[in-house]
């Protein structure tokens, strides 16, 4: 029956699960970026990627230039960081994360009487460099997901000889309720998308590039195929506005049709998946030979009393931020990142790094702040039906319940979940299933030869 | 055929399968037989049978086949009594073999009453799910959450939470075996023997001022305790006093002395705690505020 229902939907979509969060994305669809006043202090945290964190090249003391190196990459899994802002480095320290421990980070006393002008300057024709060269400016630049994953995007651009990348997938889905900074971005920045799309097409030697879109952005699917030859190589798809199309396993199928195997990557089938705010990065950036020093943050939430899509230096205190879309007085609950997946901070001096997409405030008298009871699971297979990885919810919690974190592993295919949520999202007994995941997850982590 | 004729079909049949069956048995008795030391058994029997592993073996069986072998002494058994142990000693005419009382101890004293709370937690009661979310919401991003994920997982009823929600070991009930070591995901606790006297009760790594907004028996690595004891007994390391206890015999109660927030601590056979003359006293009993 849900297969004949498909056949009558107009846009494509994933096969199984999924959810329609309320998608509060009203309140700042419609408002165009804009800058805010620089914080005082700015904290660069050296790990605010997946991979080795970056090593200081700067001292204590020393004065910076927005746009600056002031971080070296370590390895070939990580990237270097730049001064967001003119100032002085006062301090090399332990600083609050959102993850919870304390971790490195450069801590710059923004000098009040600079203009921020960044004078780090490279100007050179992309296109025309090789695919190796690129990797190296994509890397030197410091970019990141910045959907949310934080993953070094030089990384997956450098695809190894055997499993050359034929497709390329652009994220604009934005799936997560509140956010809106990709669709600004798709709407405002649609020319260094398409530099960017580009840039990536001729590094990877991708023949073909679809942008992904969910259908609650017709504007933005609009705005896309306005510049863009019917007949070309890049093409922009409408897809079903449902929670988590946006989830790079999702998207895939989606748009290709296709399923990653267990344990694998986008690559083995070919496919490179960006973020549509990294590649709009990407070319606008690379010309000009500079390094991510700002991105684009919505600030939404029924506690926010101005939000908006603000364009936010790297290591912006959330607190400050706060003050100035005047929402520190109410916040109770601050999210980094959407509120399916995003991460609760416990302290308002975390900064905004790279991979955060969003802030999403909550009030103390929201609905969604009221404490729920934890009733027994009825089996009513409700959580079955939504997770887009054809998973069983209910009997990992179950097993989650009795401590048998390597039975979730070996039976159940725990790893293969994402933590989108939606499980716990639709439970009539409030239980936190996506919680229960996660920390099996870590003590799975813990002890790689779990028994059987 | 009569139905007589069936039946006794049916009975020879079973018969002869019976004792073909019963003669591959008897063979593969004596062919597969294993001669096992029937001591083994005896021994297991004395013991706890709580699989707890505190000895280093996997479980009580294995410890009994290395006592019959000699390999290990009765006295490694810290789950059993000395009494039974002695039994075990004296059936398989050992020494009982003396080994040091070992204990889990918590690096930590951030109970309510003195650490402060920057956010508070809703969610899953349990350490580890706190853990995963900001870090738990304590000041200190080091310290115990104090949701006893440690005294859950205890099979020996060994550890309390107690009034401001530390968990407090029963050094009498401790044998030793590491599961709270295991399960605690700020990884606070460790085994250490009881000759272990000085303790440092904290493993936040940062200084001075910016450590002690977090917590009032901090260490703030003034290195008061590091100056005082003999040379290389207590070093600082990442802003946090490491005793090094392959100098145990030069410990002495001068290093915790001049302590001025109680971080490092002198810790009696018994376990009980005590803490030096310049340490700051804490009276309040209740929580601290969240924030």
């Amino acid at each position: 029956m849900m297969r004949l229902l498909n056949l009558f939907r107009r846009h494509k979509t994933f096969s199984h699960g999924g959810i329609h969060p309320l998608e509060y994305k009203e309140r700042t669809a419609g408002l165009a970026i804009r800058r805010l006043p620089f914080a005082p202090r700015i904290v660069v945290p050296l790990a605010q990627h997946k991979g080795a964190p970056a090593v200081p090249l700067v001292t204590v003391g020393q004065q910076v230039v927005r746009g600056e190196p002031i971080a070296g990459a370590d390895g070939h899994v990580s990237v270097p960081m730049h001064a967001p802002a003119t100032g002085r480095i006062a301090a090399i320290d332990l600083w609050p994360t959102a993850e919870g421990p304390k971790a490195p980070a450069i801590v710059i006393e923004v000098s009040q009487a600079a203009n921020q002008a960044v004078l780090y300057d490279e100007p050179v024709d992309v296109l025309a460099l090789s695919p190796e060269e690129i990797v190296q400016a994509v890397k030197d630049a410091g970019l990141v997901g910045l959907g949310g994953a934080a993953f070094p995007s030089h990384v997956k651009l450098a695809a190894p000889p055997d499993k050359p990348i034929r497709t390329l997938l652009i994220n604009g889905c934005e799936c997560e309720p509140y956010l809106t900074c990709d669709h600004r971005v798709m709407l405002e920045k649609t020319d260094a998308l398409l530099h960017g799309i580009r840039i990536v097409m001729h590094a990877t030697g991708a023949d073909r590039a679809l942008i992904g879109v969910e259908d609650n952005k017709m504007d933005a699917v609009r705005a896309i195929a306005d510049k863009l030859p019917d007949d070309g190589p890049i093409s922009v798809h409408a897809v079903e506005a449902k929670y988590p199309q946006g989830a790079e396993k999702m998207l895939i199928e989606s748009l290709l049709g296709e399923q990653i195997p267990e344990g694998g990557l986008p690559l083995d089938l070919g496919v490179a998946v960006y973020n549509v705010g990294t590649l709009a990065q990407m070319g606008e950036l690379l010309p000009l030979g500079r390094g991510l020093i700002e991105r684009v943050v919505t600030v939404s939430g029924p506690a926010v009393v101005h939000p908006g899509n603000y364009l936010v230096p790297i290591g912006t205190p959330v607190g400050f931020l706060l003050q100035q879309v005047g929402a520190d007085a109410a916040a109770n609950e601050v999210i980094l990142g959407g509120p399916m997946m995003g991460m609760t901070v416990a302290s308002l001096d975390v900064p905004v790094t790279k991979g955060v997409s969003g802030i999403v405030v909550y009030a103390a008298g929201d609905a969604d702040q009221q404490p729920r009871t934890v009733y027994p699971c009825i089996k009513c297979s409700r959580c079955v039906e939504v997770c887009p990885m054809h998973l069983n919810p209910s009997m990992l919690g179950q097993l989650a319940q009795k401590r048998e974190y390597g039975r979730m592993e070996h039976e159940h295919h725990l790893s293969q979940c994402f933590e989108c949520g939606c499980c716990a999202y639709v439970c009539p007994s409030n239980i936190p299933l996506t919680q229960y995941f996660r920390i099996a997850k870590a003590i799975n982590r813990e002890t790689p030869t779990v028994a059987v | 055929m009569s139905s007589l004729q069936f039946v006794g079909v049916a009975v020879a049949f079973m018969s002869a399968l019976g004792v073909v069956l019963a003669s591959i048995l008897v063979v593969a008795n004596r062919w597969l037989f294993v001669l096992e030391d029937p001591r083994i058994d005896d021994v297991e029997d004395l013991l706890p049978k709580a699989n707890c592993g505190a000895c280093g073996t996997p479980g009580c069986r294995p410890f009994a086949e290395k006592l019959v072998k000699g390999e290990v002494d009765p006295g490694l058994c810290t789950v059993n009594s000395k009494d039974t142990n002695q039994i075990i000693a004296n059936f398989l005419g050992v020494q009982l073999g003396t080994h040091e009382k070992r204990v889990a101890r918590l690096a930590c004293a951030g109970g309510a009453h003195v650490a402060y709370i920057r956010a508070s937690y809703a969610g899953l009661g349990s350490c580890r799910g706190a853990s995963l979310v900001a870090g738990g919401g304590k000041g200190c991003a080091w310290g115990c959450l104090g949701m006893g994920d440690c005294a859950t997982v205890c099979t020996f009823d060994a550890i309390h939470m107690d009034r401001h929600g530390l968990p407090v070991v029963d050094a009498d009930k401790c044998t030793a075996c590491g599961d709270c070591v295991d399960v605690c995901p700020k990884d606070l606790f460790e085994i250490h023997p009881v000759s272990h006297r000085l303790w440092v009760a904290c493993r936040n790594r940062e200084f001075g001022d910016a450590a002690e907004a977090q917590c009032e028996v901090i260490c703030t690595a003034c290195e008061r305790c590091a100056v005082d004891s003999p040379e290389g007994l207590i070093t600082i390391r990442n802003n946090l006093a490491v005793i090094d206890y392959g100098k145990n015999r030069l410990a002495s109660k001068v290093a915790i002395e001049r302590c001025p927030t109680g971080a490092i601590v002198w810790r009696e056979p018994d376990e009980s705690v005590i803490k030096g003359r310049d340490a700051r006293k804490i009276i309040r009993k209740t929580a601290l505020p969240v924030g």
